[in-house]
C-alpha cells in the first residue's frame, strides 16, 4: 500500500480506509494483534483485515462494512482535522489548474492537515517533489509522521518556518506554488523566487474578498499575468423514489361504457425515481486566485 | 539550485510542434508547419517566424501574417495627462461621440498603425472621453484593447488550456463538457502514472489525453470505441512525446459481448500489443485460457472477462453509457466516472449500480463554477457565469457477497460516455 500506489492485500503496517457510510469513513493503522472499535463491533486486524484483499467486506458483531485502499480523495474525508481542509472540489480544480502532473515540482504553504498535500503527491509521482512549508511545528511534525506512514516520503520535504519571512527553502525549481495562509500577498514576492525562470502557475486560496483584492495587487506588482479569480462548489443530487399522489377529478363524464363506476382510483400515485436537491449545500469554501509567472 | 539557462532547449518552439494560440480568452490549437497559413480571429498568419523562439512569447501580427516578437514599447498611456469626470448624469449617450467612422479607422489600420496608436486616436477623438470618471475611461481602454490589439500569444498545450479551448469554441465536440468538470473526473477517477485506465468517451479526445497528460506515459489507457475507430484528434493537439502512445490501446465495442462470453479470439486483438510485445500485452495473451477464478490478470481484456454482467431490465438496448455501465461492473476496486450533460440517464445508471451491488459512495453531482473581476473598489462576481458543466456519476466498486477474490488491484476508470443523442454534430 502506499497513497501513490495500489496493492492487492492488506498488510501489516498499512493504512487502510474503513468505509462505514458516505459520512462515515475512518482511517485504520493495520496492525498485527491489534483492534479496533466501530459501531458495528470490533474489528481484529489479524484476522479480519491482514491478508485480505482491499475492497473486500468485513462482518462485525453488529454489522458490516468494506476496507478500501486508500487514495487522496478518501483520505481527505478520513483525515483527523488539525485546521480547517480543502476539500476534493477544489483539489480537483487546483490540480488542473495549475497543470500538476508526474514530474512536476510543487511550492505549498501551509501544509495545514496535508489534505491538499496528498492529492499532490498522488498527480506527481513518481518523479515530482513537493515542498511543503507549515509554521507551526507541531502539525509540520505530525504531518511529516503521516507522509512516512503512508509511504510517500521520498516525494515530500516538509519545512517548519514562516513562507512569508523565509519563503520555500529552494529557487528556481517550483513549476507550481500554491498558497493558502492569511496573508498570501506577503508570499507573492517568495513564490516568485522559488519558481522557474523559465516560468510557471501560481493559486492562492482565500476565504475573505479583501484578502483576494490585496492577493490579485502583489501579483500585478511582481509581474505575474492572466491573474484570474474563480470559485467552485459542488452541488450534490440525492436519488430517490418519490411518490406522488394523483388528483381524482372526479369520473370521466367522457366515458360511457368503458368506465366502470367501480373503476378504483387504484394509481392515486406514481412512484417515480428522481432526484432531489438537498436542504443545504456548501456555499462558500473560498476564492482560488490564479496566475501565471512569465519568463524572468 | 536555479534551473542553468541551457535547458532553454525544450521551451523553444520547434516546426511540427502542436501549440495553441492565444489572444485574450480566446484559444485555437494548430500545428507549426513551415509556410502554412493559419487563420485566427478573422486573421490569416504564417507561424514561421515562431520557431526558435521561447513558448510564452507574445507575438505581433504584421500585415502580410507573419510573426514578430512583440516589444513592450513603455510608451505614455492614452490616460496621461487626460481629465476624469465624477459620474454620468451629463453624458448623453447619442451615438455621436467617436468622430472617426468605421471608414477612417480601417484605413488607419491599412497604413499599418499599431493597435495601441489606434487607441490613441480613438481616445483623441472622442468627445466625452474627459467627462467620464477614471474607471469608466479605463473599462473604455480596455474593451478597445480587445478589439484592435493585434498581437497572439504561442503557447504550449496543457489539458487546462486545450479544455477551455475547446469549452469556449467548440463544446459540442465535447458534449459541453466544462473543464471544472473535467477536473473532477480526473481526481474522483484517481488518474495517476501507473494506473490502468479503461476510458470511453465521444469527446474528441479530449478527457482521454488529458488522462494521459496526468499518467506522465506511465501505467495503460484502453480506449473502448464505437464503430469503425477510435476518435483520438484531440489528442494529437496535447503533443505528447511519441513514448506516451505506447501506453495507449484500443478496443472495439461491437467486440464486447463476444469477450464477456468466452467466444472472442483476444490473441490478434490489439494490433499494436502484437507489434509491441511488451510484458504486459504478453500476460494478456497467455491469461486468455484461465477461468475466472485465476488471479493476476493484468489487463483490461482479462477484466472483462471477468466481468459480472448486469442483465438490461427488459433486454433492448440501451442507450451507450447504460450497456457500458454493465460491463464495467467488475469485481475488483475501481473507481467509476459517468458523465453527460443530461441528469436523467445518470439517475437510471444509477438505479441499475445500486441494483447489481458492489458499488460505495455512489454519488450524482455537478458544480458550480463562477468568475470575479477584482479591481480596487470595482470588485465583484461577473455578469455572466456558466449555466451547467454537465453531470457526474461517480462511485467505488467493491468486493460483491457471492464473489471470488478480485482481481489485479489497478483502478481502471471508464470515461465519460454519453447517449447517441440526436445533437451530435457530423
Amino acid at each position: 500500500m502506499s497513497f501513490v500506489e495500489y496493492s492487492d492485500l492488506i498488510q501489516d503496517g498499512d493504512v487502510a480506509i474503513i468505509y462505514l457510510s458516505h459520512n462515515n469513513v475512518m482511517p485504520v493503522k493495520v496492525q498485527q494483534g491489534a483492534q479496533t472499535q466501530t459501531r458495528y463491533g470490533v474489528i481484529r486486524h489479524s484476522t479480519d483485515l491482514i491478508g485480505q484483499r482491499y475492497g473486500s467486506k468485513v462482518t462485525c458483531s453488529k454489522g458490516w462494512f468494506h476496507v478500501l485502499h486508500p487514495t487522496p480523495e478518501l483520505w481527505t474525508v478520513a483525515l483527523p482535522h488539525r485546521t480547517q481542509i480543502l476539500y476534493t472540489t477544489d483539489i480537483a480544480f487546483i490540480t488542473m489548474m495549475l497543470e500538476l502532473r508526474p514530474g512536476s515540482i510543487v511550492c505549498e504553504s501551509g501544509t495545514g492537515s496535508g489534505s491538499l498535500s496528498h492529492a499532490i503527491l498522488r498527480t506527481i509521482a513518481p518523479t515530482g517533489h513537493l515542498h511543503t512549508v507549515e509554521f507551526h511545528q507541531q502539525r509540520a511534525e505530525k504531518v511529516a509522521e503521516e507522509f512516512k506512514e503512508h509511504r510517500v516520503d521520498h516525494l515530500v520535504t516538509v519545512r517548519n518556518q514562516d513562507v512569508c519571512k523565509d519563503g520555500f527553502g529552494v529557487t528556481g525549481v517550483a513549476d507550481a506554488v500554491f498558497l493558502d495562509i492569511p496573508s498570501p500577498w506577503d508570499a507573492v514576492g517568495h513564490a516568485k523566487v522559488a519558481m522557474k525562470k523559465h516560468g510557471g502557475r501560481l493559486c492562492s486560496f482565500s476565504p475573505c474578498i479583501e484578502q483576494v483584492q490585496k492577493t490579485c495587487e502583489a501579483l500585478q506588482d511582481q509581474g505575474f499575468e492572466d491573474i484570474s479569480t474563480t470559485e467552485v462548489l459542488l452541488r450534490e443530487y440525492d436519488v430517490r423514489t418519490v411518490s406522488l399522489p394523483l388528483p381524482d377529478f372526479g369520473p370521466d363524464p367522457e366515458s360511457t361504457e368503458e368506465a366502470t363506476p367501480a373503476a378504483p382510483p387504484n394509481h392515486a400515485s406514481i412512484s417515480l425515481k428522481t432526484t432531489t436537491l438537498p436542504r443545504e449545500m456548501p456555499g462558500h469554501t473560498g476564492y482560488l486566485t490564479f496566475a501565471t509567472k512569465p519568463r524572468t | 539550485m536555479a534551473d542553468n539557462g541551457d535547458d532553454d532547449n525544450q521551451y523553444r518552439i520547434k516546426e511540427g510542434d502542436y501549440v495553441v494560440l492565444k489572444r485574450g480568452e480566446i484559444f485555437k490549437a494548430v500545428q507549426i508547419q513551415p509556410r502554412k497559413k493559419v487563420i485566427f480571429e478573422k486573421q490569416w498568419i504564417f507561424l514561421d517566424n515562431a520557431v526558435g523562439q521561447l513558448y510564452s512569447t507574445t507575438f505581433e501580427i504584421l500585415s502580410g501574417g507573419n510573426l514578430k516578437p512583440h516589444e513592450l514599447k513603455d510608451t505614455a498611456s492614452p490616460l496621461d495627462a487626460v481629465e476624469a469626470g465624477t459620474d454620468n448624469r451629463n453624458i448623453v449617450d447619442d451615438g455621436k461621440s467617436q468622430k472617426l467612422t468605421r471608414d477612417d479607422i480601417e484605413a488607419l489600420k491599412e497604413k499599418g498603425l499599431k493597435g495601441q496608436d489606434i487607441i490613441k486616436k480613438l481616445v483623441d477623438n472622442h468627445a466625452t472621453f474627459g467627462d467620464k470618471t477614471e474607471y469608466s475611461q479605463v473599462k473604455y481602454i480596455k474593451k478597445k484593447k480587445k478589439k484592435y490589439e493585434n498581437t497572439v500569444m504561442i503557447l504550449k498545450p496543457s489539458c487546462r488550456i486545450l479544455a477551455m479551448m475547446y469549452h469556449g469554441r467548440e463544446p459540442g465536440k465535447i458534449c459541453h463538457l466544462r473543464y471544472d468538470t473535467l477536473a473532477q473526473m480526473l481526481t474522483l477517477a484517481n488518474i495517476h502514472a501507473g494506473s490502468k485506465v479503461l476510458v470511453f468517451e465521444t469527446c474528441a479526445g479530449l478527457v482521454l489525453g488529458s488522462i494521459m497528460e496526468r499518467m506522465g506515459g506511465y501505467g495503460s489507457v484502453i480506449q473502448m470505441y464505437p464503430g469503425g475507430g477510435p476518435v483520438r484528434a484531440g489528442v494529437e493537439n496535447f503533443g505528447f512525446p511519441a513514448h506516451f502512445h505506447d501506453t495507449l490501446h484500443e478496443f472495439p465495442i461491437c467486440h464486447v459481448n463476444a469477450l464477456l462470453a468466452g467466444t472472442l479470439d483476444t490473441s490478434a486483438k490489439d494490433p499494436t500489443a502484437e507489434e509491441q510485445g511488451s510484458p504486459e500485452e504478453e500476460s494478456m495473451v497467455t491469461n486468455t485460457g484461465d477461468d475466472a477464478g485465476q488471479d493476476v490478470e493484468k489487463t483490461e481484456k482479462d477484466k472483462l472477462k471477468e466481468a459480472k454482467v448486469c442483465p438490461t431490465s427488459n433486454g433492448e438496448r440501451l442507450p451507450y453509457h447504460m450497456n457500458a455501465m454493465d460491463i464495467i461492473t467488475a469485481k475488483r476496486l475501481l473507481e467509476l466516472i459517468n458523465f453527460l450533460h443530461a441528469h436523467v440517464p445518470l439517475i437510471e445508471c444509477f438505479k441499475k449500480l445500486k441494483e447489481c451491488g458492489g458499488t460505495v459512495n455512489l454519488r450524482l453531482t455537478d458544480t458550480w463554477l463562477r468568475h470575479y473581476q477584482v479591481l480596487p473598489d470595482r470588485t465583484h462576481p461577473l455578469l455572466l457565469m456558466s449555466g451547467g458543466g454537465g453531470y457526474l456519476l461517480s462511485g467505488t466498486t467493491v468486493a460483491t457477497d457471492h464473489s471470488k477474490p478480485a482481481g489485479s488491484k489497478q483502478a481502471e476508470e471508464p470515461a465519460p460516455k454519453r447517449q447517441k443523442l440526436e445533437d451530435t454534430e457530423g
